[in-house]
């Protein structure tokens, strides 16, 4: 097992309606999505996010895409009344992807999450 | 089989992408301009003009698409008319005439706006509610090309082309899923091809050469998403499932004004080169209510940003702005709130960016503070205030002199909240004016 951030294993995207922000992970296996659907928690990511979310946190599960929603609510500042730069959560998703879990070597090696931008993959 | 192209998905979008669209040969170019804020910004509008209230790039858009339509019979649907479709209209049948176009025919879809259900909180600027389909799928049955509604609810768009062409019934819960499961995925244009890609975005971004996302759909609903060939950016299975589930909540419930969608059964197969087949979802009867917003004034805001250079940037600009908001407290000016922000070291992230174990000094931290009050002259007042900052500063500062200037005076705030309504309400004031040049 090794400890790895959530960048290195999956996507994810976010949004917003109001003052609830709307984020969804991705796996690429279902060995992966099983592992996060365990220690991916409600109760983490409201940890993980502290004070920038004052409400609940509610998690959906959507195996057909192999998805993990996460509902939060009071997590933008006031929604329409928002002084924040990001009022719309669109980068909650982003900053989420920095938890980490633990995961198997095989699991970690086989992610092509792993790739950089100043290192891209040949294409083809 | 029925091709729909995505030709706007927020206000204020190049119009190239919306030419992309018409470029691409379908038979239906859509075109979300409408969000929750960008309504409000058209409420304040209506309010210095009562002849706007619209999406005023319109009329742009208008002059591409009218060709499309007498070349190539391509027909337009938009919600641009925003808060005010009957004023779009009339605009857009004058522009039509201006331009000499006869035989085109141009329709307004209009509902009033439903009663204010919180009638005692702060005066009402203005509410709205998000219709469904049907008026779009009327204004089609009697030939429109061109199709202005008001807030017709962004999937409600893409729909309304299939119901018009296919006749599914209005509790075909199944086909109206699959109609709006595509509406969602096109409505954010190009989200659903590689924009906002969590995965390998440095192979999917080039702006020289965009991609807007179409829809191949058959009369069962099956659809098949895909883009123009040589565009860049990609349709994969991991593109659409990312906007698959875009801002939905509970995917098994995803409330429209026409169906409740259940996202949890879409099945996505990627057929590769860059088509993707949206297949098997689900619907359940529609609600009784439609979503409504409340527009009220919510005060005043402003806000100041300034760069602070290595060493202890991020110090520097703490105590900056900390001294800024003690100044205005010891002044008396009442602000209703703060917000503190360093780009650098945690403006987005927060408490999710570790905070011990940093090592290295940042470069430069920029520091934004940004300020609500109850009424202009108190928003005023702080700002007023940053004058100080200049040359009494710690060493290191850049930009703050430049960006007071271009930022201009606080702007006011609209406070939103949703409300339900009675379907029948909002959809018994429905008009649908047909107005042929």
């Amino acid at each position: 097992m090794a400890d790895v951030m959530l960048r290195d294993v999956c996507g994810v995207r976010s949004g917003d309606k109001g003052d609830v922000s709307d984020l969804t992970l991705f796996a690429d296996d279902r060995e992966t999505y099983d592992l996060l659907v365990e220690q991916v928690t409600p109760g983490r990511v409201a940890a993980h996010f502290g004070a920038l979310v004052v409400g609940p946190v509610e998690r959906y599960l959507v195996p057909n895409v192999l998805a993990i929603k996460f509902v939060m609510h009071g997590a933008l500042g006031g929604g329409s009344m928002s002084l924040r730069s990001d009022t719309q959560g669109k980068t909650h998703g982003l900053s989420l992807l920095r938890l980490r879990v633990d995961l198997p070597h095989d699991v970690i090696a086989r992610s092509t999450r792993r790739a950089r931008p100043d290192s891209p993959p040949e294409a083809g | 089989m029925i091709r729909i192209g995505a030709g706007q998905g927020v206000y204020g979008e190049s119009i190239d992408l919306f030419r992309a669209a018409f470029d691409a040969g379908v038979d239906y170019v859509v075109c979300d301009s409408l969000a929750e804020t960008t309504c409000g910004m058209l409420v304040l509008d209506q309010r210095g003009d009562e002849t706007a209230g619209w999406a005023p790039d319109l009329l742009a858009r208008l002059d591409v698409a009218l060709p499309a339509a007498v070349a190539a019979g391509t027909r337009w649907v938009t919600n641009a008319g925003g808060v005010n479709p009957v004023a779009a209209h009339q605009r857009a049948v004058a522009r039509a005439r201006e331009q000499g176009f006869r035989g085109v025919k141009i329709a307004a879809v209009v509902h009033d706006p439903p009663p204010d259900p919180f009638a005692d909180d702060a005066p009402v600027l203005a509410t709205l509610a998000y219709a469904g389909a049907a008026g779009i799928v009327e204004a089609l049955d009697r030939d429109a090309d061109v199709v202005i509604a008001g807030r017709v609810a962004d999937a409600a768009l893409f729909l309304a082309p299939l119901v018009h062409e296919y006749r599914w019934a209005w509790d075909d819960w199944g086909r109206l899923a699959a109609g709006s499961t595509v509406g969602h995925l096109l409505e954010c244009s190009g989200q659903c091809t590689g924009g906002t890609y969590s995965g390998d975005w440095w192979n999917t971004v080039d702006f020289r050469r965009p991609g807007p996302p179409i829809a191949e759909v058959e009369p069962n609903g099956d659809a098949v998403i895909t883009k123009p060939e040589g565009t860049s950016g990609r349709v994969s299975f991991d593109t659409v499932r990312e906007q698959l589930l875009y801002e939905v909540h509970d995917p098994t419930t995803y409330l429209t004004p026409d169906v409740v969608v259940d996202l949890a059964s879409a099945e996505l197969v990627d057929q590769s080169n860059d088509r993707v087949l949206v297949t098997g979802v689900r619907g359940a009867p529609r609600t009784d209510t439609l979503k409504g917003l409340r527009y009220s004034v919510g005060g005043y805001t402003a806000e100041v940003t300034l760069t602070f250079a290595w060493p202890d940037a991020e110090a520097k600009c703490r105590h900056v702005l900390r001294s800024l908001r003690a100044t205005a407290l010891d002044a008396g000016v009442g602000v209703a709130e703060w917000c503190e922000e360093y780009f650098g070291v945690s403006g987005f992230g927060g408490p999710t960016v570790p905070s011990d174990g940093r090592t290295v000094d940042p470069p430069e931290v920029t520091g934004r503070l940004a300020w609500r009050t109850d009424t202009m002259a108190d928003a005023v007042a702080v700002q007023r205030l940053v004058g100080r900052i200049g040359l009494f500063s710690p060493p290191g500062l850049q930009g703050i002199g430049r960006r007071v200037r271009e930022r201009g005076g606080p702007v006011p705030m609209l406070r939103l909240e949703p409300f339900l309504v009675d379907r029948e309400i909002v959809e018994s004031t429905r008009r649908v004016i047909v107005e042929e040049v």
